[in-house]
């Protein structure tokens, strides 16, 4: 089995596995093989473009989890130029499972935040998998408000598979971390735009995710408890995990038909990991043209505008 | 029922049901934590209260409201907002169905009661939390009371107490009911922006979405001592870090000692003491309106 091909996408492994032995056997033989070659390819394309038409909520929550998806870091490499990262919640400590500094978006200077999971081992570790610590949503509020005072939007990222439950977490207080942050969310007066890059799960993604403008990638996912935690309690076992995703409703289409996404962003073929140039360009453009719609408002206008948004959640009027 | 009850004559069969039926119902209860039996009614005189070893039981909302607040000048807000089941979840069970079960267990909508009164006189809002109502769970229904709380104290300028006590959000309202959290967040800055005091009592136990949101955003956190209070679950936390938790840990004085509450209130002090603050940070106001 090929890791870097999630376990619905093997005959497209197989496939590509064949299209490459051909491409080395010819090269060794002077042989021309491309016409077989071109078939496979096609073939290859055609497989993909069926498989991935119709996903289910499991396995797009599994290619929101893809080992190679793009991370926060590659959006700012492949959008950004200039990129200033900033550390340190300036209390305890600096909080890698959460990336912050100031770049420019085209022209337009931004803040930046958001989750990151690494990719190595070593990073993976260094980052806490992106899950973050208080720390790491301190230091998000203390950019957000630099962000404030110097009238630069901020853009975040979600990616992660919650805020760290440890007892060095809970001690500095986790929660206070999150309600905080999303209670100054509420009233900073620049425009917020959050993207779901690939996981967001509860409290830990919220906490970075009050927004004028709230998108998802297509195959991104955004629920209130992972889909193996909601099985293991409600269906009483992990293994309810696809069904529970079912239930929930946690990819970017239900969630844009219950009004709490604004826009998704559409993937590559085979997901935003085939080809993140284009995942970042087709993103970087949603987010200019955002941009340039909440630039131009007036903060109290802004504000009421994204007050309002949070009431009508779940508002029976 | 196992296999061996199925095969016994009904004669031999020890029916639990039946046994307890020859009990008159709620005449005593036993302490969860040191096991003494009491009798309702002097329970019911302590506050619920265990005379023995001074654990605080769990109480329902519409109890912790009776006993906080003056009986008279009592107006029930939001009373008739219902939940849908806007997602149509299932799980093992239907969530109407789950539903239809809670509201008969506690007579209660959902898992938010909202009440304006008096303290000692001192017009304020009172919201609890019903744990009874689906472990408190907040959807929709309680993030559309608690902000019907937030506007009638932003209408009379008034001060507000939320008793927190819940396992978090609800999860058969998915992503609907983690959105609450950044709506009572955000309500609440409004209150704080026009200097109107928000008391938060973190009642046993707090856990998930309504810890990291409402119930830690207070002008001033009060605890019930020995409250379980946290962001996750003792077992995830366990099976995370793979290791012993520390002794206390997440408890009332924990949060103390962490410096994430101001103070532990005991339940028989807790009108005068919130009577106390209310009265300190709400000074300009009374002396305007006098």
């Amino acid at each position: 089995m090929n890791p870097d091909y999630l376990d619905f996408e093997q005959p497209i492994a197989d496939l590509e596995v064949k299209i490459n032995e051909l491409r080395l056997v010819g090269a060794d033989n002077n042989m021309n093989i491309s016409e077989e070659i071109d078939n496979l390819q096609e073939k290859s394309h055609k497989l993909t473009t069926k498989i991935f038409s119709s996903l289910s909520p499991w396995q797009i929550s599994m290619l929101a989890r893809h080992p190679l998806r793009p991370q926060t870091e590659d959006y700012i490499r492949y959008m950004c130029t200039e990129f200033e990262e900033l550390h340190g919640d300036r209390m305890f400590a600096d909080d890698q499972s959460i990336l912050g500094g100031v770049a420019y978006l085209d022209d337009i200077p931004v803040m930046i935040i958001g989750h990151q999971k690494g990719r190595s081992t070593e990073e993976k570790v260094r980052r806490n998998f992106g899950m973050p610590k208080p720390e790491g949503y301190r230091k998000a509020r203390r950019l957000m408000l630099l962000a404030e005072r110097y009238k630069m939007p901020v853009l975040t990222f979600i990616d992660t598979l919650g805020a760290y439950p440890g007892v060095d977490s809970e001690a500095r207080g986790i929660n206070e971390a999150i309600a905080e942050n999303m209670a100054i969310m509420s009233r900073l007066k620049v425009p917020i735009i959050a993207t779901v890059t690939g996981e967001g799960n509860s409290g830990g993604a919220i906490a970075i995710g009050v927004c004028d403008y709230l998108n998802m990638l297509e195959y991104s996912t955004y629920y209130v408890i992972s889909p193996e935690g909601c099985a293991t309690i409600l269906w009483k076992s992990a293994d309810y995990k696809a069904d529970a995703a079912e239930a929930m409703g946690v990819t970017s289409s239900r969630l844009e038909e219950l009004g709490i996404v604004d826009r998704t962003v559409p993937e590559p073929l085979g997901g935003a990991h085939r080809d993140m140039q284009l995942t970042a360009t087709r993103l970087k453009e949603t987010l200019l043209e955002q941009i340039r719609q909440l630039k131009n408002m007036d903060v109290d206008a802004l504000l009421e505008r994204r007050y309002k948004r949070l009431m009508r959640h779940g508002s029976s009027s | 029922m196992s296999w061996i009850n199925k095969i016994l004559p009904s004669k031999i069969k020890t029916d639990t049901e039946v046994k307890s039926r020859n009990i008159p119902e709620g005449l005593w209860k036993k302490c969860p934590r040191c096991d003494a039996v009491l009798y309702s009614s002097n329970l019911a005189e302590n506050k619920d209260i265990c005379p023995k070893c001074d654990h605080h039981l769990r109480i329902s909302a519409r109890r912790r409201i009776d006993i906080f607040l003056d009986p008279e000048d009592r107006v029930e807000l939001g009373k008739d907002i219902e939940p849908h089941d806007i997602l149509k979840f299932k799980d093992l069970k239907k969530y109407k169905d789950r539903l239809v079960a809670a509201k008969k267990a506690t007579g209660e909508n959902d898992a938010l009661v909202v009440m304006q009164g008096k303290l000692k006189g001192q017009p304020l809002v009172v919201v609890a939390f019903e744990f009874g109502f689906i472990g408190g769970s907040m959807g929709s229904v309680v993030g559309e009371k608690f902000v019907i709380a937030v506007n009638k104290c932003l209408e009379e300028n008034l001060p507000l107490v939320c008793f927190a006590t819940s396992g978090g959000a609800r999860m058969q309202e998915a992503l609907v009911s983690l959105m609450q959290m950044p709506k009572t967040s955000a309500a609440l800055e409004r209150m704080k922006q026009n200097g109107l005091l928000y008391i938060s009592v973190l009642v046993d136990p707090v856990y998930g979405g309504v810890s990291a949101s409402l119930a830690m955003l207070g002008d001033i956190n009060v605890a019930e001592p020995n409250a379980l209070i946290g962001f996750a679950g003792q077992d995830v936390i366990r099976q995370t870090v793979r290791e012993n938790l520390p002794e206390g840990f997440q408890r009332s004085e924990f949060l103390l000692a962490h410096g994430a509450i101001d103070m532990i209130v005991h339940r028989k002090d807790m009108r005068d003491k919130l009577y106390s603050l209310i009265t300190k940070f709400m000074h300009s106001y009374s002396v305007q309106a006098s």
